[in-house]
Order: structure tokens, then sequence, then C-alpha cells
């Protein structure tokens, strides 16, 4: 082997090639959301159309007459994510294309809060649909309010230092699972791999899937630009945001099990959001934590 | 064929004939047999679409549009609460440009809660962007579901097809139902020029700043002013193939009548008994039935009003604080103009309330006395 191929052999692509976001695009330095946006469409390929509602991709995308996409984009209302989708797959299928994969692509407040309703209604009829929930923990599209997604302890613009969040984050996976959906993941823009191998995955099954992707936003979370990947690597790796897939409702498999789980404390301490807290308050954070993961592993089993 | 059918079949026959491909609707009193005889109509084959059964009106309207611009002929029915859920998105399928065709039961508004008849549900989504067009029989509800997908779809505008609440919609009359190949003539399938598809990908509704929306609106308003010709000349081809002209206003012994009562839906057609019997008296009465309400037939209506000496309008409907809605409307169109009688306004048969040929009667007693309106709204079968 000559010493080019060598070389060559080191850079095994490990992601699809393709590339349907383009730059350009109106996202902040760091966002999250965008590096969730490119491995999907690098799972998917062309053949997909989004419904995007108000979120902070319906701006990202780039205003009329622009586009940073080269897939199709039904820019609908903010609660209506699912049921936009279901009615393109319907009008998809009615009309010949039964191979372009629908896709609604939805911020947590347009998920978690608002779009929770018709959400509920299209996985309830498994309609033939990839919901992705791209969740920053506010509404920062609007300048960081509180969202149902927005973590205990949490500063917002509407849950000042004063009075920070005091109620856990919404569980929005296991709502999912109750309707016993064929696919539900969970997914890191921190492990592209694992994000475009459930993707994939997911593509070839018929009926609703649900991606719950974590997206750090470094200008609603106040953390570094730089930090966005390593933030959302910590998330997975103290467990705060574990990756896992539900299949059917009820068959957990957890996708990383951690064999060194990191504490939570050195997450927290890199965003501003989360300044405030006190020992205390962390080790409850921390408490709260390895509930969950418990929880989970025991799902698994 | 005919057929002896109640007002909601009258909507599910025309979204069956107009060949609708996608369905998506949630059941209220009184609209439930529209959904119910198309669910079946999509269950027995006999109609080749996908019903979306979903879980409210507000996602009924989302999924209408995204089949619409996906290139899919979207139908559906609502009434009153549900018609004001989809409120948000009777503006997205308008603004949007897709030629969804809805019928809605015109039904009071709670609170109370009201199941019965009256105008309000639907004249609050006036300024929408969506065609109204008000009928008065179970004929013309089939007929007009058909007409306005070929309307809506050459101009992309949504249309709603509005009947009373029991007096039509539950109401069987003989209906002569279209033959499916001559429908098939009048109606070509829906092929919109661009739509959602990877073979073309574009972005449909993304943020529009200040420099292009007022364009995006323009066009709507510009295309809106079109469909008043197009009404009629779709109207005149409907006749053509089924022997029943379609248009925007239906004058009843308006050519010579001195005192015109104005009307709409299924008054409409009470009001002519009670023209009939105000002849026998020796009242030159007629009525103009406002049947296209958005857009306003304008022209049609001076043409009819200029002839007559006094016009009634008859609301059944209230803007509280302006009026009857129908009133306003057609003062507005003979403003400023030479020649137009002086108008009244009333307002009969909220929530429910029976508007008879007596009330009709009285109407015209009222009016007939007086030499100008005194009142902004003389109230018909109130108890004060």
């Amino acid at each position: 082997m000559s010493q080019e191929a060598k070389k060559e052999k080191k850079y095994t692509m490990t992601l699809p090639a393709d590339e349907l976001m383009a730059c350009g695009h109106l996202a902040c330095q760091g966002c999250g959301a965008t590096l969730a946006m490119r491995y999907m469409l690098k799972a998917l390929g062309q053949k997909t159309i989004l419904c995007i509602p108000a979120c902070c991709w319906a701006v990202i995308d780039g205003p009329y007459p622009y586009s940073s996409l080269d897939v199709p984009i039904y820019h609908c209302a903010f609660e209506t994510a699912a049921s936009t989708a279901t009615g393109v797959k319907a009008g998809l299928e009615m009309t010949g294309d039964t191979e372009t994969t629908v896709v609604a692509w939805a911020g947590d407040g347009g998920t978690f809060d608002i779009g929770i309703q018709a959400l509920s209604g299209a996985a309830e009829r498994n309609e033939d649909i990839i919901y992705v929930c791209y969740d920053n923990e506010a509404y920062m599209n609007t300048g960081i309010q509180r969202s149902s997604a927005t973590p205990y302890g949490a500063w917002t613009t509407t849950t000042p230092v004063k009075h920070f969040k005091t109620r856990p984050k919404k569980d929005i996976v296991a709502i999912m699972a109750a309707h016993r959906i064929p696919y539900i993941a969970t997914a890191s823009v921190s492990h592209p791999e694992d994000f475009v191998k459930k993707m994939a995955k997911a593509k070839a099954i018929k009926g609703t899937r649900f991606f719950h992707v974590y997206a750090p936003c470094p200008t609603g979370w106040k953390s570094r630009p730089d930090d966005t990947v390593k933030l959302a690597r910590m998330a997975v790796q103290n467990a705060y945001f574990p990756l896992y897939e539900i299949e059917n409702g009820d068959k957990v498999t957890v996708n990383l099990k951690l064999k060194d789980k990191k504490p939570v404390a050195d997450y927290l301490r890199l965003q501003g959001r989360f300044r405030h807290l006190t020992e205390a308050q962390v080790a409850a954070v921390q408490t709260g934590v390895d509930e969950r993961w418990q929880r989970l592993l025991k799902s698994a089993e | 064929m005919k057929k002896v059918i109640m007002g909601n079949h009258a909507l599910s026959y025309g979204a069956m004939l107009s060949r609708a491909q996608v369905i998506a609707a949630y059941p209220i009193t009184p609209q439930t047999q529209v959904v119910e005889l198309l669910s079946e109509m999509c269950a027995d084959g006999t109609l080749d679409a996908q019903f979306i059964k979903v879980e409210s009106e507000h996602s009924a309207m989302a999924s209408c549009i995204g089949a619409s611009v996906a290139g899919a002929r979207a139908f559906t029915a609502t009434s009153a609460q549900g018609l004001a859920l989809m409120h948000e998105m009777l503006h997205w399928a308008a603004g949007g440009r897709h030629p969804i065709v809805m019928g809605n039961i015109n039904r009071s508004m709670a609170p109370g809660w009201s199941i019965w008849t009256d105008q309000n549900d639907s004249l609050s989504e006036r300024d929408t962007g969506w065609m109204q067009f008000y009928c008065g029989s179970n004929q013309e509800v089939v007929d007009t579901v058909i007409q306005a997908f070929k309307v809506s779809e050459t101009l992309m505008i949504p249309a709603m097809v509005i009947l009373d609440a029991f007096a039509l919609s539950h109401t069987y009359e003989v209906v002569d139902v279209p033959d499916q190949a001559l429908v098939d003539k009048y109606l070509p399938p829906f092929k919109p020029a661009i739509k959602l598809t990877p073979a073309d990908p574009r972005a449909f509704g993304g943020l529009t700043g200040s420099e292009h929306y007022m364009e995006l609106r323009y066009r709507l308003e510009k295309d809106m002013e079109k469909a008043p010709a197009l009404i009629e000349e779709t109207g005149r081809e409907f006749g053509k193939i089924f022997g029943r002209d379609l248009g925007l206003i239906d004058a009843y012994m308006c050519d010579d009548a001195d005192f015109l009562f104005v009307t709409s839906g299924t008054a409409g057609y009470t009001a002519r008994v009670a023209v009939d019997e105000l002849r026998r008296s020796g009242v030159k009465a007629g009525n103009l039935r406002i049947k296209a309400f958005r857009p306003f037939p304008f022209d049609r209506v001076r043409e009819v009003l200029g002839k007559a000496k006094k016009a009634a309008v008859v609301d059944r409907n209230c803007s509280y604080g302006a009026g009857g809605i129908f009133y306003q409307e057609v003062k507005s169109a003979v403003y400023g103009r030479p020649g137009m009688p002086p108008l009244f306004g009333y307002i009969a048969g909220l929530g429910g309330r029976d508007i008879t040929t007596d009330s009709f009667k009285e109407v015209a007693a009222d009016a007939l006395a007086k030499d100008r309106a005194d009142e902004e709204i003389v109230w018909i079968g109130v108890k004060k």
C-alpha cells in the first residue's frame, strides 16, 4: 500500500458525503439546530419534504425568496407541524408519490407545548411521518422564554434568576412512548454517526417516528459557541440526555451505555443559564439525572 | 339522478362528485352527517380519497393545507366553534393560496351553547381571504361545491360553501345529483402550477420582509377581484351542462319591484313567499338574495337596488356596535351612487329563532311606513 493510500484510509467517511444544507443560512454561531438539520438530511436524502412551524429554523432557512436547503419546505403554523405533515403525506400519496419521506421539524416549544395536541393526534393515528423535535430547551427564536422543555434550575427571560424554573422538564419521550408508535429515538448533535444511523433506520419504518434531538443553543444557554458539541457530548456522557430508542412503545434500547458516568456539575458550570445554582441545587440536579438514568436502564432490561 | 337528501349530504355529494382526494375533518353538530357520509364513501371505495380523522378543526384545516400544497384536492366541513378554532388556518389557507373548499354550517356562537342557526360564525371570517357562498337550497349546495372547486383552483383562493343549521343542514329536499361523467367534464383534475415536490424543491411561506409582503396581498386582492366575473362565467357553463345557472345573486321579482328585501341563506326563500303575499296585497315587492358575500357582488347589487324605491336588508347576524353585517356591506355598495334607494336594516332569527313570512311582513310594514331609517337596527321578533 502506498503512503497516499494509507493516508486516505485514515479518512474513512462515517457519514454520507451528500450536503443538502448550504452555507448562507441565518443561524447564530455555534447553533446546534443547524447541525441537527444537516445530519438528518444526510440520512434521509433528497426525497424529503419538511414541514417547519414557527421555530428558529423558520428563520435559519433564510428569508423569501431564499432557502438554504435543497429539499422542499412548507413553513406552517406554530402548532401544526404534525397536522400539516399528515396532510402533505396524504396529498403525496393521492397524487402518486409514495416514496418521499415527510418530516415535521419543530423546536421544543412547537412540540412540548403548543404543538402537542396535533402531535398526539398524528401519533395516535400512526400517521406515516417522521417528527423531529430539535430541543434547545426554551423559546430561543422569540428571545429565550421558558418552555415546558426548559430544565429545572435554568434561567430564561421569563424565569429570571430570582424565580428560576423549579419544575422538571416534561418527559416528551415517555409521552410519545405511551402512544405506542413504531419508533422513537433520542439523538445528539455530538453523536452524528448514531443520529444518522437511527434516522436511516427510521426512514425504512412505516408509521409515526419521533426523534428528540439535543441541540445546544449558545445564545440562550449563555455558553461559548465553540462549546456546542462539547456540551452536547457532556450531556450524553453524564446521562443528562442519554441516547436510546423505543420501539412499539416498550422495547427500550440504550445506545450508549455509560461505564464511567460523568458528574453533571461540569456540564452546568459551562452555561451561564445555570450560574446561579447553589451546590445543593446542583446536587439536586445530579440526583434527578441519576434517578432518570436508573429508570431508563431498568426499562431496557 | 334525483334523490331526496339532507343539506349535509348535499355537501358530501358535492365533495364526492368533485373527486376530493384528501378530506380532513372533525365532527361538530350540526355538520356531522357531512363527514359520516364521506367516511363511508371513502371506506367503500365510492370515493377514492384519504380521510384523515383529525383531533381538532385546527388540525383539519392544517392537514387540508398540507394536502393541497402537495397537489391534492382537499375538502373539509365544520361549523361555529370549529370554524372559530380554524381561524388562524383560514388566513393561512388564503394567504398561502391553497384552493381548499369547505362546507360551513351556520350555527350560533356560544355561550350559551346553541346548535341553531345564525351567521355570526362565518361572517366573523369575512376578512380571511376566503370566498363565501351562502346557499338557500340543497340543490344549490351540491352545485356550488362543484363550482367552488373550479373557481378556487383557477384563482388559487379557498372557498366556503355555507348553509343554515337545521333549516338546511337537516332538511330533506329533492336534489338533482349531477352525473359524474358530466361533472368530470366540467371540473378537470387539480393540477397546480407549483407544489411541494422533491423534483422541484421550493420553500413555501418563509420569512417575508416588508419589501415583498404587500405585493403578495395585493395579488390576493387582485385575484379576488377577478372572482365575480369568473363565478358568473363558470355558473353559466354549469347551466349549459346541468340546466341550472349559478350566479352571484338570486333576484326574485326584482325587475319591477318598488320595495326589496335583501336576504341570504334559507331566509331568502322564505322572503320569496312573503314577496308573493305582498304582491297579492298590492305591494310591488321583490327579493334580492345575496349568494356570494366574498367577493361582494357590488355591480349586481347596485343594478338590482337601482331599480327599487326602498330596500330592507334582513340580517341573521350582528356586528355588535355596528349592526347587521349584510346591511353595512349593502350600504357601502350604494354609498355615493346616484339613484340608490333608502336602505333599512333589520336583525332577525339569531340563535335559530324562526324567520317566517310574518317576520318579512313586519319588516315590510316598518320600512314602508318610513321615509328613511331612523335607527341603525330594527329588531324583529325579539322579546324586549
